[in-house]
Protein backbone atom coordinates (compact mmCIF):
# COMPACT_ATOMS: atom_id res chain seq x y z
CA UNK A 1 0.00 0.00 0.00
CA UNK A 2 1.90 3.27 -1.27
CA UNK A 3 1.12 6.66 -0.52
CA UNK A 4 0.43 9.11 2.35
CA UNK A 5 -2.66 7.97 4.61
CA UNK A 6 -5.90 8.92 3.46
CA UNK A 7 -7.00 9.85 7.05
CA UNK A 8 -5.05 10.30 9.64
CA UNK A 9 -5.98 11.06 13.06
CA UNK A 10 -4.21 11.90 15.92
CA UNK A 11 -4.86 12.35 19.43
CA UNK A 12 -8.66 13.43 18.56
CA UNK A 13 -11.41 14.37 21.85
CA UNK A 14 -14.74 15.48 21.43
CA UNK A 15 -17.85 16.20 23.82
CA UNK A 16 -21.05 17.55 22.52
CA UNK A 17 -20.89 19.32 25.73
CA UNK A 18 -18.23 19.66 28.26
CA UNK A 19 -20.34 17.25 30.62
CA UNK A 20 -20.33 14.28 28.05
CA UNK A 21 -17.30 13.58 27.02
CA UNK A 22 -17.55 11.17 23.69
CA UNK A 23 -14.02 10.82 22.81
CA UNK A 24 -10.91 10.45 24.49
CA UNK A 25 -7.57 10.84 22.60
CA UNK A 26 -8.48 8.82 19.56
CA UNK A 27 -5.73 7.82 16.89
CA UNK A 28 -5.63 5.66 13.90
CA UNK A 29 -4.09 5.79 10.04
CA UNK A 30 -6.35 4.58 7.14
CA UNK A 31 -3.92 3.33 4.37
CA UNK A 32 -5.29 4.16 0.88
CA UNK A 33 -7.16 1.63 -0.67
CA UNK A 34 -8.01 -0.77 2.25
CA UNK A 35 -11.87 -1.44 3.66
CA UNK A 36 -11.09 -0.52 7.46
CA UNK A 37 -13.91 -1.36 9.54
CA UNK A 38 -14.29 0.82 13.14
CA UNK A 39 -16.42 -1.71 15.53
CA UNK A 40 -17.76 -0.99 18.73
CA UNK A 41 -21.06 -1.37 20.95
CA UNK A 42 -23.39 1.40 20.26
CA UNK A 43 -22.99 4.64 21.46
CA UNK A 44 -19.21 4.00 22.05
CA UNK A 45 -18.39 6.72 19.49
CA UNK A 46 -17.95 5.57 16.11
CA UNK A 47 -20.38 7.39 14.61
CA UNK A 48 -19.13 10.35 15.90
CA UNK A 49 -15.76 9.99 14.53
CA UNK A 50 -16.89 9.67 10.91
CA UNK A 51 -18.64 12.81 11.41
CA UNK A 52 -15.41 14.28 12.49
CA UNK A 53 -14.30 12.64 9.57
CA UNK A 54 -16.75 14.07 7.45
CA UNK A 55 -16.00 17.38 9.12
CA UNK A 56 -19.60 17.57 10.57
CA UNK A 57 -18.12 18.11 13.91
CA UNK A 58 -14.87 19.44 14.67
CA UNK A 59 -12.84 17.89 17.28
CA UNK A 60 -11.90 19.84 20.51
CA UNK A 61 -8.51 18.66 20.71
CA UNK A 62 -5.91 16.81 18.29
CA UNK A 63 -5.69 17.04 14.31
CA UNK A 64 -7.76 15.15 11.56
CA UNK A 65 -6.42 15.02 8.38
CA UNK A 66 -8.60 13.86 5.45
CA UNK A 67 -7.30 13.07 2.18
CA UNK A 68 -4.17 15.31 2.67
CA UNK A 69 -6.03 18.32 4.21
CA UNK A 70 -6.56 19.31 8.24
CA UNK A 71 -10.03 19.57 8.56
CA UNK A 72 -9.88 21.36 11.74
CA UNK A 73 -8.59 24.24 9.69
CA UNK A 74 -10.97 24.21 7.12
CA UNK A 75 -14.02 26.51 6.30
CA UNK A 76 -17.37 25.69 5.12
CA UNK A 77 -16.07 25.98 1.59
CA UNK A 78 -13.31 24.40 1.99
CA UNK A 79 -15.19 21.59 3.45
CA UNK A 80 -17.56 21.51 0.93
CA UNK A 81 -14.58 20.87 -0.97
CA UNK A 82 -13.37 18.02 0.51
CA UNK A 83 -16.65 16.25 0.26
CA UNK A 84 -17.00 16.43 -3.16
CA UNK A 85 -14.37 13.63 -2.83
CA UNK A 86 -16.33 11.58 -0.59
CA UNK A 87 -19.19 9.72 -0.48
CA UNK A 88 -20.94 8.18 2.39
CA UNK A 89 -24.04 5.80 3.06
CA UNK A 90 -26.44 6.70 6.03
CA UNK A 91 -27.88 4.10 8.26
CA UNK A 92 -31.14 3.45 6.66
CA UNK A 93 -30.39 5.58 2.91
CA UNK A 94 -31.44 8.60 3.37
CA UNK A 95 -32.80 8.63 -0.03
CA UNK A 96 -34.68 11.70 -1.28
CA UNK A 97 -38.37 10.14 -1.37
CA UNK A 98 -39.32 13.13 -3.72
CA UNK A 99 -37.42 11.61 -6.30
CA UNK A 100 -37.08 8.59 -7.98
CA UNK A 101 -33.99 6.14 -8.02
CA UNK A 102 -32.46 7.63 -11.24
CA UNK A 103 -33.29 10.91 -10.41
CA UNK A 104 -31.39 9.89 -6.95
CA UNK A 105 -28.22 8.73 -7.92
CA UNK A 106 -28.46 11.21 -10.93
CA UNK A 107 -28.49 14.47 -7.95
CA UNK A 108 -24.87 14.95 -7.23
CA UNK A 109 -24.07 14.50 -10.92
CA UNK A 110 -26.35 17.64 -11.57
CA UNK A 111 -25.32 19.56 -9.17
CA UNK A 112 -21.74 19.58 -9.28
CA UNK A 113 -21.03 18.87 -13.21
CA UNK A 114 -22.51 20.47 -16.37
CA UNK A 115 -22.63 16.80 -18.08
CA UNK A 116 -24.70 16.74 -21.06
CA UNK A 117 -28.25 14.41 -20.12
CA UNK A 118 -26.99 11.60 -22.33
CA UNK A 119 -24.14 11.02 -20.21
CA UNK A 120 -26.10 11.87 -17.25
CA UNK A 121 -28.28 8.99 -17.97
CA UNK A 122 -25.80 6.60 -19.07
CA UNK A 123 -23.67 7.23 -15.59
CA UNK A 124 -26.65 6.46 -13.88
CA UNK A 125 -27.64 3.68 -15.44
CA UNK A 126 -23.99 1.81 -14.63
CA UNK A 127 -23.83 2.48 -11.49
CA UNK A 128 -27.27 1.22 -10.75
CA UNK A 129 -26.37 -1.95 -13.23
CA UNK A 130 -23.58 -2.14 -10.65
CA UNK A 131 -25.65 -2.40 -7.69
CA UNK A 132 -28.05 -4.75 -9.30
CA UNK A 133 -30.84 -2.10 -9.64
CA UNK A 134 -30.85 -0.81 -13.24
CA UNK A 135 -34.46 -2.32 -13.56
CA UNK A 136 -35.81 -0.19 -10.53
CA UNK A 137 -34.45 3.17 -12.23
CA UNK A 138 -38.21 5.17 -12.28
CA UNK A 139 -39.29 3.24 -8.92
CA UNK A 140 -39.96 5.87 -6.47
CA UNK A 141 -38.23 5.10 -2.72
CA UNK A 142 -41.22 4.05 -0.73
CA UNK A 143 -41.89 1.28 -3.52
CA UNK A 144 -38.30 -0.56 -2.63
CA UNK A 145 -37.67 -3.23 -0.19
CA UNK A 146 -35.21 -1.80 2.76
CA UNK A 147 -32.38 -3.52 1.36
CA UNK A 148 -33.20 -2.03 -2.54
CA UNK A 149 -32.91 1.24 -0.84
CA UNK A 150 -29.93 0.64 0.57
CA UNK A 151 -27.98 -0.07 -2.53
CA UNK A 152 -29.21 2.67 -4.03
CA UNK A 153 -28.57 5.27 -1.75
CA UNK A 154 -24.53 3.16 -2.12
CA UNK A 155 -25.37 3.66 -5.78
CA UNK A 156 -25.95 7.36 -5.07
CA UNK A 157 -23.26 7.67 -2.93
CA UNK A 158 -20.51 6.63 -5.67
CA UNK A 159 -22.01 8.56 -8.10
CA UNK A 160 -18.76 10.99 -8.61
CA UNK A 161 -16.26 8.00 -8.10
CA UNK A 162 -15.38 9.41 -4.35
CA UNK A 163 -12.11 8.59 -3.17
CA UNK A 164 -13.18 7.57 0.54
CA UNK A 165 -16.21 6.23 1.03
CA UNK A 166 -18.03 6.19 4.52
CA UNK A 167 -20.59 3.44 5.70
CA UNK A 168 -22.61 4.36 8.46
CA UNK A 169 -23.65 0.69 10.15
CA UNK A 170 -24.37 0.04 6.46
CA UNK A 171 -25.30 -3.43 7.35
CA UNK A 172 -28.00 -2.78 10.21
CA UNK A 173 -31.36 -4.15 10.07
CA UNK A 174 -31.03 -6.12 6.70
CA UNK A 175 -32.28 -9.73 5.86
CA UNK A 176 -29.23 -12.16 5.41
CA UNK A 177 -29.16 -12.23 1.72
CA UNK A 178 -29.15 -8.20 1.39
CA UNK A 179 -26.81 -7.88 4.09
CA UNK A 180 -24.27 -10.26 1.84
CA UNK A 181 -25.44 -8.61 -0.83
CA UNK A 182 -24.30 -4.22 0.72
CA UNK A 183 -21.47 -6.40 2.40
CA UNK A 184 -19.99 -7.79 -1.18
CA UNK A 185 -20.81 -4.57 -3.00
CA UNK A 186 -18.79 -2.66 -0.34
CA UNK A 187 -15.74 -5.10 -1.04
CA UNK A 188 -16.33 -4.95 -4.92
CA UNK A 189 -16.63 -1.05 -5.39
CA UNK A 190 -13.87 -0.38 -2.95
CA UNK A 191 -11.38 -2.63 -5.49
CA UNK A 192 -12.94 -2.19 -8.33
CA UNK A 193 -13.34 1.83 -8.23
CA UNK A 194 -9.73 2.18 -6.16
CA UNK A 195 -11.70 4.14 -3.63
CA UNK A 196 -10.53 3.42 0.69
CA UNK A 197 -13.58 3.23 2.72
CA UNK A 198 -14.20 2.82 6.13
CA UNK A 199 -17.14 0.93 7.57
CA UNK A 200 -18.41 1.57 11.02
CA UNK A 201 -20.28 -1.38 12.14
CA UNK A 202 -21.49 -3.67 15.23
CA UNK A 203 -21.95 -6.79 13.00
CA UNK A 204 -19.03 -8.53 13.96
CA UNK A 205 -18.92 -11.96 11.55
CA UNK A 206 -20.31 -9.83 8.13
CA UNK A 207 -18.11 -6.79 9.38
CA UNK A 208 -15.14 -9.00 9.27
CA UNK A 209 -15.44 -10.84 6.45
CA UNK A 210 -14.81 -7.83 3.62
CA UNK A 211 -12.49 -5.32 5.43
CA UNK A 212 -8.41 -5.53 5.94
CA UNK A 213 -8.33 -4.04 9.42
CA UNK A 214 -10.16 -3.52 12.11
CA UNK A 215 -10.65 -0.84 14.94
CA UNK A 216 -12.39 -1.51 18.13
CA UNK A 217 -13.95 0.71 20.13
CA UNK A 218 -15.38 1.16 23.91
CA UNK A 219 -16.29 4.57 25.88
CA UNK A 220 -15.02 6.45 23.35
CA UNK A 221 -11.13 5.28 23.31
CA UNK A 222 -9.61 2.83 20.76
CA UNK A 223 -9.16 -0.47 22.60
CA UNK A 224 -7.93 -2.64 20.20
CA UNK A 225 -6.65 -2.90 16.68
CA UNK A 226 -5.68 -5.56 14.15
CA UNK A 227 -6.88 -7.70 11.01
CA UNK A 228 -10.05 -9.14 11.44
CA UNK A 229 -8.11 -12.66 12.35
CA UNK A 230 -5.94 -11.39 15.02
CA UNK A 231 -9.22 -9.77 16.43
CA UNK A 232 -10.95 -13.24 16.13
CA UNK A 233 -7.77 -14.63 18.61
CA UNK A 234 -7.69 -11.69 20.41
CA UNK A 235 -7.30 -13.13 24.31
CA UNK A 236 -8.63 -9.63 25.24
CA UNK A 237 -10.96 -9.13 27.34
CA UNK A 238 -13.02 -6.76 25.74
CA UNK A 239 -12.40 -7.96 22.05
CA UNK A 240 -13.35 -11.43 23.35
CA UNK A 241 -16.63 -10.11 24.98
CA UNK A 242 -17.62 -8.21 21.84
CA UNK A 243 -16.44 -10.97 19.03
CA UNK A 244 -18.68 -13.18 20.74
CA UNK A 245 -21.35 -11.67 22.03
CA UNK A 246 -20.84 -12.45 25.54
CA UNK A 247 -22.84 -11.26 28.25
CA UNK A 248 -20.04 -11.45 30.72
CA UNK A 249 -16.98 -9.64 30.75
CA UNK A 250 -16.11 -5.83 31.15
CA UNK A 251 -18.91 -4.04 29.78
CA UNK A 252 -21.46 -5.00 32.21
CA UNK A 253 -24.83 -6.24 31.21
CA UNK A 254 -26.71 -3.66 33.66
CA UNK A 255 -26.88 0.42 33.14
CA UNK A 256 -25.58 2.03 35.73
CA UNK A 257 -28.73 2.03 38.59
CA UNK A 258 -28.81 2.55 42.44
CA UNK A 259 -29.37 -0.35 44.58
CA UNK A 260 -31.77 -2.85 43.61
CA UNK A 261 -33.45 -3.05 46.98
CA UNK A 262 -34.11 -0.21 47.20
CA UNK A 263 -35.44 0.23 43.41
CA UNK A 264 -38.02 -2.14 44.58
CA UNK A 265 -39.26 -0.67 48.25
CA UNK A 266 -39.79 2.28 45.88
CA UNK A 267 -43.19 0.87 44.60
CA UNK A 268 -42.66 2.30 41.17
CA UNK A 269 -41.75 6.11 42.22
CA UNK A 270 -39.29 6.11 39.14
CA UNK A 271 -42.17 5.75 36.79
CA UNK A 272 -43.55 8.96 35.84
CA UNK A 273 -46.75 10.30 37.71
CA UNK A 274 -48.57 10.93 34.25
CA UNK A 275 -47.88 7.52 33.04
CA UNK A 276 -48.59 6.13 36.06
CA UNK A 277 -51.41 7.99 36.37
CA UNK A 278 -52.48 6.88 32.50
CA UNK A 279 -51.79 3.13 33.73
CA UNK A 280 -54.35 3.19 36.69
CA UNK A 281 -56.92 5.11 35.16
CA UNK B 1 -35.75 29.36 57.90
CA UNK B 2 -39.72 30.15 55.83
CA UNK B 3 -37.90 33.14 54.80
CA UNK B 4 -35.30 31.53 53.11
CA UNK B 5 -37.65 29.23 51.92
CA UNK B 6 -39.80 31.95 50.65
CA UNK B 7 -36.45 33.88 48.79
CA UNK B 8 -35.07 30.25 47.39
CA UNK B 9 -38.60 29.72 45.62
CA UNK B 10 -38.31 33.56 44.58
CA UNK B 11 -34.76 33.29 42.72
CA UNK B 12 -35.65 30.02 41.58
CA UNK B 13 -38.97 31.58 39.51
CA UNK B 14 -36.81 34.77 38.28
CA UNK B 15 -33.84 32.30 37.32
CA UNK B 16 -36.57 29.98 35.31
CA UNK B 17 -38.01 33.22 33.67
CA UNK B 18 -34.21 34.48 33.08
CA UNK B 19 -33.60 30.81 31.63
CA UNK B 20 -37.12 30.89 29.33
CA UNK B 21 -36.58 34.57 28.06
CA UNK B 22 -33.24 33.67 27.14
CA UNK B 23 -33.74 30.63 25.36
CA UNK B 24 -36.83 32.90 23.42
CA UNK B 25 -34.50 35.56 22.44
CA UNK B 26 -31.49 32.98 21.58
CA UNK B 27 -34.45 31.07 19.18
CA UNK B 28 -35.71 34.29 17.46
CA UNK B 29 -31.21 35.52 17.16
CA UNK B 30 -31.16 31.93 15.56
CA UNK B 31 -33.99 32.78 13.72
CA UNK B 32 -33.17 36.36 12.14
CA UNK B 33 -29.66 34.79 11.30
CA UNK B 34 -31.64 31.83 9.28
CA UNK B 35 -33.36 34.35 7.44
CA UNK B 36 -30.74 36.48 6.62
CA UNK B 37 -29.05 32.68 5.46
CA UNK B 38 -31.72 31.93 3.20
CA UNK B 39 -31.16 35.33 1.40
CA UNK B 40 -27.81 34.68 0.66
CA UNK B 41 -28.38 32.10 -0.24
CA UNK B 42 -31.41 32.33 -3.08
CA UNK B 43 -28.75 32.44 -5.98
CA UNK B 44 -30.09 28.73 -6.77
CA UNK B 45 -33.27 29.17 -6.47
CA UNK B 46 -33.63 32.01 -7.99
CA UNK B 47 -31.25 31.04 -11.05
CA UNK B 48 -32.61 27.44 -11.66
CA UNK B 49 -36.20 28.46 -11.10
CA UNK B 50 -37.36 25.89 -12.37
CA UNK B 51 -36.76 24.41 -8.78
CA UNK B 52 -39.08 27.80 -7.15
CA UNK B 53 -41.58 26.64 -9.60
CA UNK B 54 -41.91 22.93 -8.61
CA UNK B 55 -42.38 24.48 -5.66
CA UNK B 56 -44.62 27.21 -6.60
CA UNK B 57 -47.04 24.41 -7.53
CA UNK B 58 -47.05 22.94 -4.29
CA UNK B 59 -47.32 25.64 -2.14
CA UNK B 60 -49.74 27.77 -4.89
CA UNK B 61 -51.50 25.74 -7.33
CA UNK B 62 -52.70 23.21 -4.76
CA UNK B 63 -53.69 25.73 -2.12
CA UNK B 64 -55.78 27.42 -4.35
CA UNK B 65 -58.91 24.94 -4.08
CA UNK B 66 -59.28 25.68 -0.11
CA UNK B 67 -58.77 29.68 -0.83
CA UNK B 68 -61.14 30.27 -4.03
CA UNK B 69 -63.81 28.24 -2.07
CA UNK B 70 -63.24 30.02 1.24
CA UNK B 71 -63.16 33.61 -0.63
CA UNK B 72 -66.34 32.37 -2.50
CA UNK B 73 -68.07 32.31 0.71
CA UNK B 74 -66.49 34.85 3.07
CA UNK B 75 -67.79 36.96 -0.41
CA UNK B 76 -71.14 35.73 0.24
CA UNK B 77 -71.17 35.96 3.58
CA UNK B 78 -70.28 39.97 3.27
CA UNK B 79 -72.82 40.34 1.00
CA UNK B 80 -75.89 38.87 2.77
CA UNK B 81 -74.30 40.90 6.22
CA UNK B 82 -73.14 44.09 4.07
CA UNK B 83 -76.80 44.12 2.49
CA UNK B 84 -78.50 43.46 6.32
CA UNK B 85 -76.91 46.31 7.38
CA UNK B 86 -76.54 49.14 4.38
CA UNK B 87 -80.33 48.96 3.53
CA UNK B 88 -81.13 50.15 7.45
CA UNK B 89 -79.50 53.73 5.91
CA UNK B 90 -81.23 53.20 2.01
CA UNK B 91 -77.31 52.59 0.92
CA UNK B 92 -77.82 48.89 -0.28
CA UNK B 93 -76.04 50.93 -3.77
CA UNK B 94 -73.07 50.63 -1.77
CA UNK B 95 -72.70 46.93 -1.07
CA UNK B 96 -70.27 46.66 -3.75
CA UNK B 97 -67.92 49.42 -2.15
CA UNK B 98 -68.10 47.68 1.11
CA UNK B 99 -67.04 44.25 -0.27
CA UNK B 100 -64.05 45.30 -2.60
CA UNK B 101 -62.99 47.13 0.44
CA UNK B 102 -63.33 44.50 3.02
CA UNK B 103 -61.99 42.40 0.66
CA UNK B 104 -58.89 43.76 -1.04
CA UNK B 105 -57.98 45.58 2.40
CA UNK B 106 -58.19 43.40 5.28
CA UNK B 107 -60.28 40.03 4.67
CA UNK B 108 -58.15 38.70 0.93
CA UNK B 109 -54.41 39.30 2.94
CA UNK B 110 -55.51 38.29 6.14
CA UNK B 111 -58.10 35.37 5.59
CA UNK B 112 -56.08 34.08 2.54
CA UNK B 113 -52.89 34.55 4.73
CA UNK B 114 -54.32 32.24 7.82
CA UNK B 115 -55.65 29.81 5.24
CA UNK B 116 -51.98 29.76 3.86
CA UNK B 117 -50.57 28.79 7.26
CA UNK B 118 -52.47 26.19 7.87
CA UNK B 119 -52.27 24.51 4.16
CA UNK B 120 -49.19 25.27 2.81
CA UNK B 121 -47.35 26.72 6.07
CA UNK B 122 -47.89 22.92 7.92
CA UNK B 123 -46.74 21.19 4.67
CA UNK B 124 -43.36 22.88 4.44
CA UNK B 125 -42.51 22.70 8.03
CA UNK B 126 -43.59 18.42 8.12
CA UNK B 127 -41.93 18.07 4.88
CA UNK B 128 -38.80 19.66 6.06
CA UNK B 129 -38.68 18.16 9.56
CA UNK B 130 -39.26 15.08 7.78
CA UNK B 131 -36.60 15.53 5.31
CA UNK B 132 -34.12 16.20 8.54
CA UNK B 133 -35.70 13.35 10.79
CA UNK B 134 -34.55 10.93 7.52
CA UNK B 135 -31.27 12.55 7.35
CA UNK B 136 -31.72 13.71 3.48
CA UNK B 137 -30.91 17.18 4.65
CA UNK B 138 -27.40 15.43 6.33
CA UNK B 139 -27.15 13.44 2.94
CA UNK B 140 -27.20 16.07 0.84
CA UNK B 141 -24.80 18.24 3.27
CA UNK B 142 -22.69 15.01 2.59
CA UNK B 143 -22.88 15.31 -1.00
CA UNK B 144 -21.55 19.07 -0.75
CA UNK B 145 -24.91 20.68 -1.42
CA UNK B 146 -26.12 22.71 0.90
CA UNK B 147 -29.79 22.36 1.93
CA UNK B 148 -30.46 25.78 2.42
CA UNK B 149 -29.73 26.62 -0.95
CA UNK B 150 -31.81 23.70 -2.61
CA UNK B 151 -34.41 23.18 -0.12
CA UNK B 152 -35.12 25.80 1.83
CA UNK B 153 -34.52 28.83 -0.65
CA UNK B 154 -37.32 27.65 -2.75
CA UNK B 155 -39.58 26.44 -0.71
CA UNK B 156 -39.30 30.30 0.69
CA UNK B 157 -39.99 32.08 -2.44
CA UNK B 158 -42.32 29.86 -3.76
CA UNK B 159 -44.14 30.97 -0.87
CA UNK B 160 -43.27 34.87 -0.88
CA UNK B 161 -44.72 34.90 -4.56
CA UNK B 162 -47.44 32.63 -4.24
CA UNK B 163 -49.15 34.24 -1.18
CA UNK B 164 -49.99 37.36 -3.00
CA UNK B 165 -51.37 35.86 -5.83
CA UNK B 166 -53.42 33.74 -3.74
CA UNK B 167 -54.48 36.72 -1.37
CA UNK B 168 -55.73 38.72 -5.19
CA UNK B 169 -57.98 35.73 -6.01
CA UNK B 170 -59.37 35.38 -2.87
CA UNK B 171 -60.60 38.66 -3.24
CA UNK B 172 -61.51 38.33 -6.48
CA UNK B 173 -63.68 35.30 -5.62
CA UNK B 174 -64.92 37.15 -2.58
CA UNK B 175 -66.31 40.05 -4.72
CA UNK B 176 -68.02 37.17 -6.89
CA UNK B 177 -69.44 35.39 -4.17
CA UNK B 178 -70.63 39.24 -3.01
CA UNK B 179 -72.47 39.45 -6.18
CA UNK B 180 -73.81 36.42 -6.41
CA UNK B 181 -75.50 37.39 -2.80
CA UNK B 182 -76.16 40.76 -3.62
CA UNK B 183 -77.23 41.37 -7.42
CA UNK B 184 -78.35 37.92 -8.10
CA UNK B 185 -79.81 36.38 -5.35
CA UNK B 186 -81.23 39.93 -3.55
CA UNK B 187 -81.65 42.28 -6.65
CA UNK B 188 -78.97 45.06 -5.81
CA UNK B 189 -78.64 47.05 -9.09
CA UNK B 190 -76.08 45.94 -10.91
CA UNK B 191 -75.04 49.16 -12.29
CA UNK B 192 -74.53 50.91 -9.00
CA UNK B 193 -72.48 47.95 -7.22
CA UNK B 194 -69.94 47.96 -9.80
CA UNK B 195 -69.67 51.52 -10.60
CA UNK B 196 -69.76 52.55 -7.12
CA UNK B 197 -67.24 49.39 -6.11
CA UNK B 198 -64.76 51.30 -9.18
CA UNK B 199 -65.02 55.06 -8.25
CA UNK B 200 -64.41 54.32 -4.33
CA UNK B 201 -62.01 51.69 -4.55
CA UNK B 202 -58.17 53.30 -4.91
CA UNK B 203 -55.23 51.28 -6.78
CA UNK B 204 -52.49 52.77 -4.34
CA UNK B 205 -54.20 53.35 -1.50
CA UNK B 206 -56.53 49.93 -1.20
CA UNK B 207 -55.16 47.14 -3.72
CA UNK B 208 -51.51 48.23 -2.99
CA UNK B 209 -51.73 48.51 0.32
CA UNK B 210 -53.60 45.04 0.42
CA UNK B 211 -50.60 43.88 -1.93
CA UNK B 212 -47.98 44.69 0.44
CA UNK B 213 -49.79 43.01 3.29
CA UNK B 214 -50.15 39.86 1.24
CA UNK B 215 -46.53 40.10 0.17
CA UNK B 216 -45.21 40.84 4.13
CA UNK B 217 -47.34 37.75 5.59
CA UNK B 218 -46.31 35.67 2.54
CA UNK B 219 -42.76 36.30 3.79
CA UNK B 220 -43.72 35.54 7.73
CA UNK B 221 -45.72 32.50 7.82
CA UNK B 222 -42.95 31.04 4.98
CA UNK B 223 -40.01 32.31 6.64
CA UNK B 224 -41.58 30.77 9.90
CA UNK B 225 -42.38 27.45 7.91
CA UNK B 226 -39.07 26.58 6.77
CA UNK B 227 -37.23 28.12 10.11
CA UNK B 228 -39.58 25.72 11.85
CA UNK B 229 -39.19 22.72 9.36
CA UNK B 230 -35.48 23.14 9.62
CA UNK B 231 -34.78 23.50 13.45
CA UNK B 232 -37.24 20.64 14.33
CA UNK B 233 -35.90 17.96 16.39
CA UNK B 234 -35.65 15.07 14.82
CA UNK B 235 -38.48 12.81 15.78
CA UNK B 236 -42.14 12.30 15.47
CA UNK B 237 -42.80 14.26 18.39
CA UNK B 238 -40.39 16.92 17.31
CA UNK B 239 -41.57 17.40 13.45
CA UNK B 240 -45.76 16.93 15.02
CA UNK B 241 -44.42 20.12 17.53
CA UNK B 242 -42.82 21.89 14.67
CA UNK B 243 -45.75 21.43 12.64
CA UNK B 244 -48.32 22.82 15.22
CA UNK B 245 -46.03 25.90 15.81
CA UNK B 246 -46.24 26.91 12.47
CA UNK B 247 -49.93 27.19 12.09
CA UNK B 248 -50.26 28.93 15.77
CA UNK B 249 -46.95 31.26 15.03
CA UNK B 250 -48.08 32.70 11.52
CA UNK B 251 -51.21 32.80 12.53
CA UNK B 252 -50.76 35.15 15.32
CA UNK B 253 -48.00 36.44 13.42
CA UNK B 254 -50.26 37.58 10.50
CA UNK B 255 -52.97 39.39 12.55
CA UNK B 256 -50.26 41.10 15.03
CA UNK B 257 -48.92 42.18 11.47
CA UNK B 258 -52.38 43.21 10.03
CA UNK B 259 -53.01 45.43 13.02
CA UNK B 260 -49.27 47.34 12.93
CA UNK B 261 -49.68 47.82 9.20
CA UNK B 262 -52.93 48.37 9.29
CA UNK B 263 -52.28 51.27 11.41
CA UNK B 264 -49.67 52.14 9.34
CA UNK B 265 -50.96 52.23 5.97
CA UNK B 266 -54.79 53.52 6.68
CA UNK B 267 -54.91 55.85 9.90
CA UNK B 268 -52.38 58.07 8.28
CA UNK B 269 -54.95 58.22 5.02
CA UNK B 270 -58.00 59.32 7.44
CA UNK B 271 -55.99 61.71 9.51
CA UNK B 272 -55.71 63.89 6.25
Amino acid sequence: MAGPPIVEIDNVSFGYDAARPVLHGVSLRIEPGSVVGIMGQSGCGKTTLLRIIAGWLKAGAGTTRVLGESVSELGSDGIFALRRKMGMLFQFGALFTDMTVFDNVAFQMREHTDLPPDLVSDLVMMKLEAVGLRGAAQMMPSELSGGMARRVALARAVALDPRLMLYDEPLTGLDPISLGVIARLIRTLNDSLGQTSIVVSHDVEECFAIVDYVYVMSAGRIVAEGKPDAMRRSGEAFVKQFVRGETDGPIPFHYPAPDYEADMDGGGALSSPLAAEASHG
Amino acid sequence: MAERTVLAGLLEGLERLGRGAGAKIWRLGFAARFFVAILLNSGTALRRFGLTIRELYFVGVLSMIIILVSGLFVGMVLGLQGYNTLQRYAASEALGVLVALSLVRELGPVIAGLLFASRAGSAITAEIGLMKATEQIAAMEMMAVDPIARVVAPRFWAGVISMPLLAALFSAMGIFGGYLVGVQLIGVDEGAFWSQMQASVDVREDILNGVIKSVVFGVAVTWIAVFEGYDAPPTAEGVSGATTRTVVTSSLAILALDFVLTALMFTGGNAK
